[in-house]
């Protein structure tokens, strides 16, 4: 399972007769840092200043998960913690929508960004992250079970409105929860390329710069590796941090038939 | 008379319910709105493109001009004019039937043994199992390991080691294509679904394993199949729904390791050829016939193993 990291691991720090030997070795003999310094001059020969992908990417990704820290978790609270009539058809509508992925959408999704002028823009992949399907249902479960009825109950007793409910009890009281949602949107944004939404070099994000460095093949192989390197330790740091509030939130993750 | 007076008043009646009904909702006014912007963004970008994908599947489609009613055409050309396409389903179901069950299983087991382990040495097996599915774009570790000369580290490994004789061309020969392929998808497959497994093995009540005890239980299997399972059943339900759906979607893996389009379309798949319909010839009606189809394919498999799952 490790072994495609550990080579490429090794391959990033390879200098140059290293990585084109015969038979290839799998460990590195003599590591240097020349792949991590060529890649960075090769960044700073990109069409627009490297500073602005990286800018694109942690801004969609903090912005658009922040977004979709309130707006899913208010929705997942009140299917989780209130009656009403559309409840349980609501919620299995994003069931479903679960059972489809995003290919089936694309075309439609390009058409509607076009007639309401949000291609180019950072509000096409930022707004239809707010609402996550995903993060709705792992967070609608979890609630259920965490946060007791009778809670709920002596707060609206004392007067408290559903948003204060909402951002006073509930949400303290489910913190792995909202963790778990944020490491799945900050996954999710963070290694969007920008798709078929983003055609200005302006405005796409560093995985898209990273692609196009991979891109260059063979010649590249070092410095390919190097980025590899790079672009993985952040969603991997994140989940190292948060594991343990990850699989607290997915023990409430079942789905009833 | 008397008949038609008896559905008067009971049309009365429902009238009434009706308009009961939205007074206690409309007393849930407040609920409605909390609900609101999420529910907008999602019917907006999840729930109606489907509609629409469905609705311009019988078109002819450009987006240069309006969209023409063109009946069931583009389905009949798919399947009866288009052999890519053809080829592009067998190629979907060939990897979907494979790494579907296959990643599953893969997944489950694995979860299952590191939850013997102490908590440390779980946590960590558990990155490492995890790494390969939120890393990104990683196809490059790929690409270097099957590259087709020998300094690919696979070729240069099985010549070394006297298997075979000169370099194999792992992604642009399509017979050995599809089976790289699958090693990365597997590879790949340990995501949420593999997270909640684990969650569920942790989250089972003791007190049931002694109880089978009690009742007869010999070994581990026999525990693993009456007690452990049955418990875990909602996560396997959630498992095979993650896994479902991204073994029909696959097509990252297929355009970064074999290129777009592949030798003889040979990794060639209904996501792929969705891609080329919709993105670069620009025939949306066409486009959005095969986004209707994968729909249907795509639920329609859930709610089957869901439905199996559910008997065991």
């Amino acid at each position: 399972m490790a072994l495609p990291f550990v080579y490429v691991i090794n391959n990033a720090f390879k200098p140059l007769d290293e990585l084109f030997i015969y038979p290839p070795r799998l460990f590195v003999q003599n590591p240097t840092l020349d792949n991590f310094s060529d890649m960075f001059t090769v960044m700073s020969e990109s069409v627009i200043t490297f500073s602005r992908y990286v800018f694109n990417s942690v801004f969609v990704t903090a912005v658009g998960t922040t977004g979709m820290v309130l707006i899913t978790s208010l929705a997942a609270f009140v299917l989780a913690k209130y009656r009403f009539r559309l409840e349980k058809v609501l919620f299995n509508i994003v069931i479903l929508s679960l059972m489809f992925s995003s290919q089936v959408t694309a075309i439609p999704n390009y058409l509607t960004m076009r007639d309401i002028g949000w291609i180019d823009s950072y509000l096409a992949i930022i707004v239809p992250a707010f609402a996550m399907p995903l993060n709705l249902f792992l967070m609608k479960q979890f609630m259920e079970s965490m946060i007791p009825d009778t809670i709920i109950e002596s707060a609206s007793i004392d007067g408290a409105g559903i948003l204060d409910t909402f951002f006073r009890i509930a949400m303290p009281m489910v913190k792995p929860a909202w963790l778990t949602a944020i490491i799945f949107s900050v996954q999710n944004l963070w290694n969007s390329t920008g798709g078929n939404f983003i055609f200005s070099e302006q405005f796409k994000p560093l995985q898209y710069a990273l692609q196009q460095i991979l891109a260059g093949g063979i010649v590249r192989t070092g410095v390919g590796s190097a980025v590899s390197v790079v672009m993985m330790i952040v969603p991997i740091t994140i989940f190292i941090l948060s594991q343990s509030k990850v699989v607290e939130t997915m023990s409430a993750s079942g789905l009833k038939e | 008379m008397v008949k038609t007076m008896a559905l008067g008043s009971e049309k009365a009646a429902r009238r009434i319910d009706i308009k009961q009904i939205l007074r206690i909702e409309l007393r849930n006014w407040k609920l409605y709105l909390c609900l609101l912007p999420f529910f907008t963004i999602f019917l907006v970008f999840t729930v109606l493109p489907v509609l629409k994908a469905v609705r311009y599947s019988f078109t002819y489609f450009n987006i240069f001009q309006e969209p023409q009613w063109i009946g069931l055409d583009n389905y009949k050309n798919l399947f009866l004019h288009d052999d890519v396409f053809v080829k592009a389903i067998a190629n979907t179901f060939y990897f979907a039937i494979i790494t579907g069950p296959l990643g599953y299983l893969i997944s489950l087991t694995l979860a299952w043994v590191i939850n013997d382990f102490r908590p440390v040495i779980r946590s960590i097996l558990t990155v490492v199992f995890y790494a390969p599915s939120i890393s990104g774009q990683l196809y490059l570790i790929w690409t270097l390991m099957f590259s087709g000369d020998s300094h690919g580290f696979v070729n240069g490994f099985l010549i070394k080691s006297g298997l075979i004789n000169e370099a194999i061309q792992w992604l642009t020969d399509p017979k050995y294509m599809m089976s790289v392929i699958i090693l990365v998808a597997l590879w790949m497959s340990l995501g949420a679904g593999f997270l909640s497994f684990i969650a569920g093995f942790q989250g089972i009540d003791r007190s049931l394993y002694e109880a089978g005890a009690i009742d007869g239980i010999k070994n581990r299997y026999q525990e693993l199949w009456f007690i452990t399972l049955p418990a875990i059943k909602p996560q396997l339900m959630f498992g095979a729904v993650m896994s479902i759906t991204s073994s029909f979607a696959t097509a990252d893996i297929m355009i970064n390791l074999a290129g777009f389009p592949s030798t003889d379309y040979a990794a060639h798949t209904i996501v792929t050829h969705l891609q080329d319909y919709g993105f670069i010839r620009f025939d949306m009606g066409y486009a959005c016939a095969i986004a209707t189809i994968l729909f249907l394919l795509m639920v329609f498999v859930n709610k089957w193993v869901q439905r199996l799952i559910g008997k065991v």
